[in-house]
């Protein structure tokens, strides 16, 4: 009797192990290079070389002097502007919206503020400072823009 | 007669395809959050935090990155160094700048400060740069998202 030959089947195997190796080798290798890299940002503050040699500024308006005072351990012992002691730096802001006005009309354009810090003070106070004279962030995530023009004092090294 | 069950393995087959879609998803999402930048992030730094530290529109001309720790030194080309004893480097940074016929004004010197560093020591990093003649510097913070 003559063999019956088999019906071919319709399936075709197909070895999938190459492939997953090859994809399981690039997850790792993207799992072991994947960095995370956090947003930062720029913050252009002006710092003179030295004192002033009797130069006569172009500004219309003196500028805002932002004192900050250190503790013993750099944190912020005190903060005050152009003399007058202020809480925090919500009210440092607050204060210097009332002094220059926001919008149309506002003088912050042209105002400068010079911040003159104690030399242990922890660097985090400045920022928070420069943060404070800069804008006003808005609930809604809009930033209105106060002073642009921010320079620090001079460093003083404590004597000792 | 009675039927006599075969011996060999029986072949499962198993549907391979739903674990395929996965891995390719995450091979997608891999490659997409893959980061090519050569933007500097030293671990060992903590950065203040700012609302209003918004990233650079575009890359610096000719970045120099001084990164101040809060213990005072600074890190150059991965290396603490003291405050002091940056003036020297940085003047050999102005050498070959002003070797390779650029214009050191418009060279920036990122300053990366760590928030528990002293301000005074930022200040002194600052005046080393302006002193050897360069004029943009700029002060990096994290931006804070506010959430």
């Amino acid at each position: 009797m003559a063999n019956k030959r088999e019906p071919l089947s319709d399936k075709i195997n197909i070895d999938m192990t190459p492939m997953i190796d090859v994809v399981f080798q690039l997850i790792t290798f993207f799992m072991l290079t994947l960095k995370t890299v956090i947003t930062e940002g720029d913050f252009d503050i002006r710092m003179p070389l030295g004192p002033s040699q009797g130069a006569v500024s172009d500004d219309p308006i003196p500028p805002v002097r932002v004192r900050l005072i250190a503790g013993p351990a750099g944190e912020r012992a005190g903060i005050s502007m152009n003399g007058s002691p202020v809480r925090d730096f919500d009210e440092l802001q607050k204060k210097l919206v009332d002094l220059v006005g926001t919008g149309p009309g506002s003088r912050a354009e042209a105002t400068e503020v010079e911040l003159d810090c104690d030399y242990a003070l922890k660097y985090d106070n400045v920022v928070r400072a420069i943060t404070a004279v800069s804008g006003v962030v808005q609930p809604d995530g809009t930033v209105v823009e106060l002073i642009k023009k921010i320079k620090f004092s001079p460093p003083k090294r404590p004597a000792g | 007669m009675a039927r006599r069950q075969s011996d060999g393995p029986s072949k499962t087959d198993v549907d391979m395809t739903p674990m395929i879609d996965m891995t390719f998803q995450l091979i997608t999402f891999f490659v997409f959050t893959l980061n090519f930048s050569t933007a500097v992030q030293d671990e060992r730094l903590q950065l203040p935090m700012s609302q209003l530290a918004k990233p650079a529109e575009g890359p610096s001309v000719d970045p120099i990155t001084l990164q101040l720790m809060s213990d005072g030194n600074v890190i150059y080309m991965g290396e603490p160094l003291p405050v002091e004893e940056i003036g020297g480097y940085l003047e050999n940074e102005k050498r070959v700048m002003l070797g390779a016929g650029k214009n050191l004004a418009e060279a920036t010197v990122i300053v990366r400060a760590d928030g528990r560093s002293k301000t005074g020591d930022v200040q002194e990093l600052i005046k080393f740069c302006q002193e050897k003649g360069f004029e943009k510097i700029v002060q990096r913070a994290e931006y804070d998202e506010g959430k």
